[in-house]
């Protein structure tokens, strides 16, 4: 991780985003790839706890859940990606993210993922585009690809994560 | 430094639109023979806010509009004029006038100039109609002096408006002054005009923005007092050149007599040079930026404002006391916890129960801030029957009782425009014209009657008219010629009131004397029905009807049934349960292909079966005799769900399913249930939706397969 940057980003960030070419970003690891999402998305990490079911709504809709009083829904991002069928043990992860659709409205939704890894310092400057193949995630919800020390993380697009939830594939009823 | 003034804006309109509506409702009151002074005071009241508030915010074409109801009502209050018909007529149309106004400023949108100089026409020439008492016109003397009987009006001495040469030095801007503030301010006093000399603005590339290179020629028309105009410039003495010169009658300064009315000027927009205003554009709220926007007209203007609530300060002080009950309990509790010991059990109950109790309170109250009283819907009544009723020409009075019913906000909002519906209905097809009245031996002047009263758990809001009800005989020969019913079927007086509610029933021809009874009343029936509420019809031929409305007190508690299926738990609306029975299975046909139907009593009662509608796992009863068939009605659907148990009956708080996911097809919303897990409401008419398609694709599968 580069360490020198580091300090004077820390105080420009509180200021304005823009002057800062560095952002942070909470990565977390779905069957051996390794994704990260936008922290300031990020609401809490939460252990998995059981959901109520929704009926008729695709499969990786797992179910909503009470949040202090919000009723929020739960989406398991390796059912939607394709990458298998996850084990819910106390120990999975629930990340709850903010999206906002293109109204402008918020929403918040949980994703499911196997473990959350670490907080990434990203230098914007060295994201790259995302190459057409390689990722099982559709390169739609990507955002770019970035290298952290040995290990390569997707960037994901939070707000195109909720479109993906939106609706309409294909149902299975 | 210039504060926003736009975060005031939201509260300014507020606080207008209520002003004209006390306006209103007052000149609807008014006793033509005996006038209330304080009627008239408060109309009065109301329009002065008006004026003051939109002087303050710069909409001077509303101050100077309201300023001339004002003078108007001024004269009214002091009985220097005859209260009659047509003044009232007038005022009434300046109110609206009024009105839109504030709504087009609000939405940011073009005033209609030429509807507001003909009202203003209109009031100008009311206030002329009795020129004799104008000496106390202060503002509009301008105007009538310069007709033909200015010289009576006048005395010699008066004087006409004041000239003032205004050059502020290079600095003023940076003392904080404004001059457009103080023209403003002008303008309030008089008839304003402004000529700007910008021959002082330097080069571009020297300008400093900061500085002001302007200076002005004002003339300013009206009954005004030099120390006024002093007032004005009290700020600026020192740093600017000031020469302020009388005007007298004669002086050529005004426009020829003719004409003065219709081309009286507004005042800022007369203004002719944007230079003027451009350094200062920042400043200038909406009233300079209209004059550069095209013009929109009817455009259907509904201002995107965020929705708010006015609430009594009792019940906030109500919710206070409440919270610090709360805190103390709160604080009783951590102090038991602390050093506990099992003799201190007792405090740790009372204290627990003291909590429900202040828990209880606090959601009821809570609740009770969205409650609204009903006269929010109901004061716009007396003015719809009054302009109604002049329109058709018949005579008729509103009664309304029951106003401080209260009621949830959402509700208020929803129930508005079916309401308005079914009062129309009564106006233009429940009372008749006079002459037909009398010659049924009834009074002349009709009666509507609006009544509101809690009832249960329900509000029932009723429309009542004297008028000469439903003719049952035409409304069923009517169904009958549309094939809706067959010709000797028996039917109920309520089924052949309920016709009026079919889709299109009465609007496709006309039908004579109840024509339009049925047009849009399935709208009306559909909205109150999205409401969770029901209507009922109640009429006597010749004697009038009654339509009653019953609706939940708030969409936001719902009576819910819980059910079991499987490990889940549903919940169903208490109101659309008709019964749950143990259906034997002999009591169930097959329909080929279209599933299962029983017969309750009279009626074959389609199954759902919410495990398989639901694909729910894990479930206990499969065949109907292990469980439950509960039977509900929703939107004039019957149906039998078929579930494992019943389980306890509870008040739910309604959450949206939508907020953060998205609409699910059987589902209305969710809750959260005692132990803090979620349970979806059940949507019955979706729930049949669901159902049918379900059996349209098996049915398909089976053909295919086949």
């Amino acid at each position: 991780m580069p360490k020198q940057p580091e300090m004077e980003h820390s105080d420009a960030e509180s200021t304005r985003g823009q002057s800062a070419s560095d952002a942070q970003f909470l990565a977390f690891v779905l069957g051996s790839e390794e994704y990260a999402v936008d922290i300031l998305r990020v609401q809490e990490i939460r252990s998995w706890e059981p959901v109520s079911r929704i009926p008729n709504v695709n499969a990786y809709e797992k179910g909503v859940v009470n949040l202090r009083g919000a009723i929020v829904p739960i989406i398991d991002l390796r059912e939607r990606f394709n990458l298998g069928l996850s084990e819910y043990t106390p120990v999975t992860v629930v990340v709850v993210l903010h999206t906002r659709d293109d109204s402008g409205k918020q929403r918040i939704m949980g994703v499911v993922v196997d473990a959350v890894s670490d907080v990434v310092d990203v230098d914007t400057s060295t994201v790259q585009m995302t190459p057409d193949f390689g990722a099982r995630v559709s390169t739609e919800y990507l955002n770019g690809i970035v290298s952290v020390g040995e290990r390569m993380v997707m960037l994901l697009d939070v707000d195109k994560l909720l479109k993906l939830d939106g609706g309409n594939d294909a149902r299975e009823i | 430094m210039t504060i926003d003034m736009a975060q005031f804006h939201q509260v300014f309109f507020e606080e207008s639109f209520e002003g004209l509506d006390a306006m209103e409702s007052g000149l609807l009151n008014l006793d033509m023979g005996d006038v209330d002074e304080e009627a008239i005071n408060t109309i009065f009241r109301a329009a002065h806010s008006i004026k003051g508030g939109s002087g303050t915010f710069g909409f001077t074409s509303v101050a100077e509009f309201t300023h001339v109801m004002e003078t108007l009502l001024d004269e009214m209050r002091d009985g220097r004029r005859q209260i009659t018909q047509g003044a009232i007529e007038i005022l009434l149309g300046s109110v609206d006038c009024l009105r839109e106004m504030l709504m087009a400023i609000q939405s940011g949108q073009e005033i209609d100039t030429v509807r507001v100089a003909g009202h203003k026409k209109a009031l100008d020439t009311e206030l002329d109609g009795q020129g004799n008492t104008t000496s106390t016109l202060a503002n509009d003397s301008a105007d009538q002096c310069l007709g033909e009987s200015a010289t009576v009006i006048m005395p010699a001495t008066a004087v006409q408006g004041w000239r003032i040469a205004f050059s502020p030095h290079a600095h003023l801007l940076k003392t904080g002054n404004d001059p457009v503030r103080m023209f403003r301010e002008l303008a309030e006093l008089g008839e304003l005009s402004v000529r700007v000399d910008f021959q002082g603005v330097p080069d571009f590339h020297q300008l400093d923005p900061e500085e002001c290179h302007l200076s002005w020629d004002l003339q300013i028309i009206g009954d005004i007092s030099r120390e006024q105009i002093d007032d004005v410039f009290d700020w600026v003495e020192e740093d600017c050149d000031l020469a302020v010169q009388a005007l007298t009658v004669q002086q050529p300064v005004t426009q020829p007599s003719g004409d003065v009315v219709k081309d009286r000027p507004e005042p800022v927009a007369e203004s002719p040079e944007p230079t003027e205003v451009a350094p200062l554009k920042a400043e200038l709220p909406a009233p300079s930026r209209k004059q550069h926007k095209p013009v929109a007209k009817n455009v259907p203007a509904r201002p995107a404002g965020s929705s708010s609530i006015r609430v009594d300060t009792e019940k906030i002080d109500n919710l206070i006391n409440m919270v610090g009950e709360l805190v103390i309990t709160q604080s009783m509790l951590s102090l038991v916890g602390e050093h506990f010991s099992i003799n201190r059990l007792d405090q740790l109950k009372s204290g627990l129960a003291q909590l429900e109790r202040h828990t209880r309170e606090l959601q009821e109250s809570v609740m009770n801030i969205r409650m609204l009283p009903i006269n929010f819907v109901f004061t716009r009544f007396p003015r719809l029957v009054h302009d109604l009723s002049a329109k058709m020409g018949k005579k008729i009075t509103l009664e309304m009782t029951g106003e401080q019913t209260e009621v949830d906000k959402t509700v208020i909002e929803l129930i508005s425009d079916p309401l308005v519906h079914l009062v129309r209905n009564s106006l233009d097809h429940g009372i008749e014209m006079p002459e037909q009245r009398l010659a049924a031996g009834k009074p002349e002047t009709g009666k509507i009657t609006l009544n509101a009263y809690h009832r249960g758990g329900n509000i029932v809001i009723e429309v009542c008219d004297d008028g000469r009800g439903l003719d049952k005989q035409k409304l069923q020969a009517k169904a009958i010629e549309k094939g809706l019913i067959e010709d000797n079927m028996p039917i109920t007086e309520q089924q052949i009131f309920e016709l009026i509610f079919m889709p299109g029933f009465s609007t496709a021809e006309q039908l004579s004397d109840i024509s339009g009874r049925g047009v849009g009343m399935d709208v009306v029936r559909k909205n109150i029905q999205t409401l969770g509420g029901n209507i009922e019809i109640k009429s006597e031929q010749g004697q009038g009807s009654v339509f009653a409305i019953h609706l939940p007190l708030t969409l936001a508690i719902l009576d819910g049934q819980s059910i079991a299926v499987g490990d889940e738990t549903y919940i169903v609306p208490l109101v659309s349960i008709i019964e749950s029975i143990n259906v034997p299975e002999d009591m169930v046909n097959r329909v080929a292909g279209k599933g299962e139907t029983f017969r309750l009593r009279e009626e074959y009662l389609p199954i759902i079966r919410m495990h398989e509608i639901f694909s729910v796992e894990n479930v206990r009863a499969t065949k109907l005799s292990e469980g439950l068939v509960v039977v509900v009605e929703g939107q004039g659907v019957r149906c039998g769900l078929f579930i494992d148990d019943l389980l306890s009956q509870q008040q739910v708080v309604i959450k949206s399913l939508e907020a953060n996911f998205r609409r699910v097809e059987g589902v209305s919303g969710a809750t959260i249930l005692g132990d803090g897990s979620v349970a979806l409401i059940l949507d019955i008419p979706g729930l049949v939706r669901l159902s049918n398609q379900q059996a349209a694709k098996a049915q398909q599968y089976y053909a295919e397969t086949a």
